[in-house]
This record gives structure tokens, C-alpha cells and sequence, in this order.
């Protein structure tokens, strides 16, 4: 269970620029949910994942996991339980390293990285396995650096590597934002695939509306540092495109877009 | 011959320190100044304890220690303290300059040529004659392929694969939860102890050590660096460790061809400038190309 309590975040304190993102903000997500978070630019959407990953600092307010107070921890720290996946392809994986190097370095978070060798021989069959269930043919170029592949490819790659190793959290940044459609749609129904199989709580943000319909067992709309539609369970389910989109239409009205 | 000897003896001295700036340079990205001044203060650090009686061979463990601590210093400063990778390896680098003069008991010169060293001493003097005429260069040979090949095996390890990972996206270190700071640290103490290694094992070839020999070092070693990864790494298979060292020697090559061409000694820093900025512009060319 993650929980964010009395959440408080300003840009640019002190300045004339001042701004308030969040305002005693709270949002509790709980074991197995997939929310998928939408909203306008400047929302808070990233600025949320951020703040959970510990990115960037909090002004007010605590955040805990598993009733655990992580308010202070490092970002690298959290990563232990956490895994991100970015709207940039190039974000997870190393374009230097070559496919089974970034498979297996991937494979040793958690564990110590001491003087052991950094591929062990013996998983190689099991990194063939998982690449193979991408359907990208990636398993026959292990030995390909990874900065020659496309970025649907490495966006692949990234989602795989960051959910290898136990972790409980999944946080999805518009992560297929910057891939086309097709391959959107195949990183997406993958996502879905890991995410059941592994049970991880998910928080995913997307400019799509549709994904945020269809996936997921959670929806969050959010303005201004606001939860302003937060559905889930079958009220969830029976949400459209077209109810988002109304919703959408109001807000820019407000703000007088 | 003996240009050619020379060359090549010079080219070793100066790989060991280039595949330290290999490491910082083209592994982690950090432009790190300090080894201007770990490098001397590797040979600082061999002469005295020579002098004190040290066997030679040890000196050049310890030279590395000290060149380590040195870069654990620039990168505390870097990671800890914030300032920027340039400014950090310039602050090092600066208070390095007392610190070499405080280990040599406040000389800027300190010849060690009656002493036994790695290459003179009375094991190498009993070896017959054909032996003893390429015992430098076989000595020097043996510790750079020594350096190189658990430099290589380090890299395939797990803690080496974090380090190229840190130069390669530290937001990939940080997803694998671990403290990106620090691993560029170990990269900065791994660079610089083998800098100092590098002035250490110099010091005992030239039989002395100088407070400036160290001037230019960044250049060179990134000189020898782009020579190396850029020009030899075309060929085939060959190693990026291996392309460096012979990128050092072919740096040297081209130093000594623009003395021997009748430039006077002095010239030699301007030459050294003038060809990394040479080499920078046409690798620059190439790779827009």
C-alpha cells in the first residue's frame, strides 16, 4: 500500500514565480490496484511520480509504503521495491552495453555489485526466454549493443529490465508516449501482460485516453494538483473515452483555453 | 632504434596513465583535471619511499593508493559537495601541487639515479647482456599488460558493469538502486590510482622525480584516449583497453617525429597542446560525417 498524506509542493519558492502544485494533497493506492492517471499538462502528473520515486523533494507532508514512512529515503533507495519505466526510451537501458549485458545487470539489482562475474553463464537461457516473449526476435542479438535499436525495441527492453527482479511497484511515466501506434499498442498490451502476471501495483500516467479506459482497475483525472475524477471497481469499468473527454472540455473552459 | 625504443618505453609509461583517463573520460564522462597532479604526485610518492628504503616494486602499490585516495578526494568534492566535474578535478588538482611538495620534504626535484630501482637493480645487472639491452621495455611491457588485462576483467564484472552503466545513463544506476555517486567515485580512485601509477613507474624509469612533470597530463591522456578509441577501434575486434595503449604510443610517435623534426625542448608542451587540438578537430570531423 502506497499512501501520500498532506502532500505540499511549491515551484519556485520564494520567487515572484511562486507556484503551488499540491495543497494538502492525499491519495492512497492499494496493494494489486492499476490506476491510470490522466490530466492535462502541468497537472501534477509527473510531478506525482516524482515525488513517489523521490526525484525531486517534497515541501510538506509524508509518503509511506507498506505503512513505512519513505519520506526521507533516497531516490536510489526506493528503487529497491520500485520500478520506472520513462517516457524516453533511452532512459532505461544502457546504449552502449550490449543486449545481455543490459539483461544481466538488470537481473542483478538486489544484489550485491561485487567482483563476481557480471554475466552469469547460466541464466543466458533464461534471458532468451524473456526476450523471446517480446516477440521482437531481440533474443538472437544478444550481443547487439542496444543503442542500434529502435526505440519501441529499447522501450520493450526497459520494461522488461525494470521488472526482472521482485519489486512491488511499477511506475509507468507516459511510457508510450513517444512510440507510434503500433508499437504503442504492443508495449501497452505487454505492460498488461507483466503487471497481471506479476501482481505489481501499478500507477501508470498517459496522455491516452483510451489506454486509461481500458487498462487498469483505477482511473485518476487530475487538474491543478487535484484529484478531480477518481473511479475504480466497476464505476471504473463502465467509463468511457467520451466521459474523459466532456470531463477534459470543462476544465479548459475553466481555465479559459 | 633507440628513438624507436624510446618511443615505445615513453608510450608504455604513459598508456598506464591513459587508461585511467580512459576510464573517467570515455567510461564515466567526467573531465577529470586531477590527474596533472596525481600524476607526479604518484613519482612524489615512489622516490621518497625509495629513498626511505622501500623495495621499489612495493612503492608502486602505494603510489596507487595515494593516486586513489586523491580521486575519491575530486570525487567527494564532485558528488558530496556539489561542484561541477571541471571545477572539482582544478580544486584537486591545485592543492595536489603543496601536497607533492609536502611528501618530498619540500623539494621540487628529488633524484633517485644511485638507487635501486624496477629496472636497475641487481637482478637486472646479473642478466646477460642481450637480455639487460631490452629489459626496460620487457618490464614496462609486462605491467601494462598486467594493468590492462584486470582493467578488462574488472569491466566484465558486476561492479564494473555498474561503472560503465554510470557513464553510459546514471539514471539506469539509480533504477538498479544503487548510489550513482558513488560509483563514480570508485571510478575517479580507480582513474587516478593507476595516474599515479603511472608517474610512480616513470619516476623510477627517468630516475627522478619534478614537481611539473605532471603538467599536461589531461591532454595527453586524452590525446592517447582518442587516438586509441577512435582510430585503432575500427580495426576489427581489438579491444577499446588495447586501442588505447597503442594510441599512447602512437602519440608519442608523434611528438618525438615533431622534436626530431628540430624543434628545441622547449617547444614540447606547445606540441603536445597543438596535437590533441590536431586530433580532437579531425575525430570531431570524422564523427559528423
Amino acid at each position: 500500500m502506497l499512501e501520500l498524506k498532506h502532500i505540499e509542493k511549491y515551484y519556485n519558492q520564494g520567487t515572484v514565480n511562486e507556484m503551488c502544485l499540491f495543497e494538502d494533497f492525499n491519495l492512497t493506492i492499494h496493494q494489486g490496484e492499476f490506476v491510470s492517471v490522466v490530466g492535462s499538462n502541468g497537472s501534477g502528473k509527473t510531478s506525482l511520480l516524482n515525488l513517489i520515486c523521490g526525484s525531486i523533494p517534497l515541501d510538506g507532508g509524508r509518503i509511506l509504503i507498506n505503512n513505512k514512512d519513505i519520506t526521507k529515503m533516497p531516490e536510489f533507495k526506493r528503487q529497491r521495491i520500485i520500478g520506472r519505466v520513462y517516457q524516453n526510451p533511452a532512459m532505461g537501458t544502457c546504449p552502449n552495453m550490449t543486449i545481455l549485458e543490459n539483461m544481466a545487470i538488470a537481473d542483478t539489482k538486489g544484489k550485491s555489485f561485487n567482483l563476481k562475474k557480471g554475466t552469469d553463464r547460466q541464466r543466458i537461457g533464461h534471458y532468451r526466454e524473456l526476450l523471446s516473449s517480446l516477440g521482437l526476435g531481440l533474443e538472437d542479438k544478444l550481443e547487439v549493443k542496444v543503442g542500434v535499436l529502435s526505440g519501441g525495441q529499447r522501450q520493450a527492453m526497459a520494461l522488461l529490465m525494470s521488472t526482472m527482479t521482485p519489486i512491488e511497484f511499477l511506475i509507468l511515466d507516459e511510457h508510450t508516449a513517444a512510440l507510434d501506434p503500433k508499437t504503442a499498442e504492443t508495449i501497452m498490451e505487454l505492460t498488461d501482460k507483466i503487471v497481471k502476471e506479476k501482481k505489481l501495483t501499478t500507477i501508470m500516467v498517459t496522455h491516452n485516453l483510451r489506454y486509461a479506459v481500458e487498462y487498469g482497475n483505477r482511473l485518476i483525472m487530475m487538474h491543478q494538483g487535484h484529484c478531480i475524477i477518481d473511479k475504480s471497481g466497476e464505476e471504473k469499468a463502465a467509463t468511457k473515452v467520451e466521459d474523459l473527454l466532456e470531463q477534459f472540455n470543462e476544465i479548459s473552459i475553466e481555465c479559459g483555453n | 632504434m633507440s628513438i624507436i625504443l624510446g618511443v615505445i618505453n615513453e608510450g608504455f609509461i604513459y598508456a598506464l596513465m591513459a587508461l585511467g583517463v580512459y576510464i573517467t573520460y570515455s567510461i564515466l564522462d567526467f573531465p577529470d583535471l586531477s590527474v596533472d597532479s596525481t600524476f607526479p604526485m604518484g613519482a612524489a610518492v615512489t622516490a621518497t619511499l625509495i629513498l626511505a628504503g622501500v623495495p621499489p616494486f612495493l612503492t608502486l602499490f602505494l603510489a596507487f593508493a595515494a593516486g586513489a585516495l586523491a580521486g575519491t578526494v575530486t570525487g567527494l568534492i564532485h558528488v558530496k559537495l556539489k561542484v561541477r566535474d571541471l571545477l572539482s578535478g582544478i580544486i584537486v588538482m591545485t592543492g595536489l601541487y603543496s601536497i607533492n611538495l609536502a611528501i618530498t620534504g619540500n623539494k621540487a626535484n628529488l633524484p633517485i639515479f644511485s638507487q635501486d630501482t624496477i629496472f636497475e637493480n641487481p637482478f637486472i645487472d646479473g642478466l646477460p647482456s642481450a637480455v639487460s639491452e631490452y629489459s626496460t621495455v620487457l618490464i614496462l611491457f609486462l605491467i601494462v599488460l598486467v594493468v590492462k588485462v584486470l582493467l578488462d576483467l574488472y569491466l566484465q564484472t558486476r561492479s564494473g558493469y555498474l561503472l560503465r552503466a554510470a557513464g553510459d545513463n546514471e539514471a539506469l544506476v539509480t533504477a538498479l538502486a544503487k548510489d550513482k555517486g558513488t560509483v563514480k567515485i570508485l571510478g575517479l580512485a580507480l582513474a587516478n590510482g593507476l595516474t599515479a601509477l603511472s608517474g610512480a613507474v616513470y619516476c623510477q624509469q627517468k630516475g627522478f622525480f619534478e614537481i611539473s612533470i605532471g603538467t599536461g597530463t589531461m591532454v595527453m591522456g586524452l590525446a592517447s584516449v582518442i587516438i586509441g578509441t577512435r582510430v585503432f577501434a575500427r580495426f576489427g575486434k581489438l579491444k577499446a583497453t588495447t586501442a588505447v595503449i597503442l594510441g599512447t604510443i602512437v602519440y608519442k610517435a608523434c611528438v618525438a617525429m615533431a622534436m626530431a623534426a628540430g624543434l628545441q625542448t622547449l617547444y614540447l608542451k606547445l606540441i603536445t597542446a597543438l596535437l590533441f587540438l590536431i586530433i580532437l578537430v579531425i575525430s570531431e570531423r570524422k564523427r559528423r560525417r
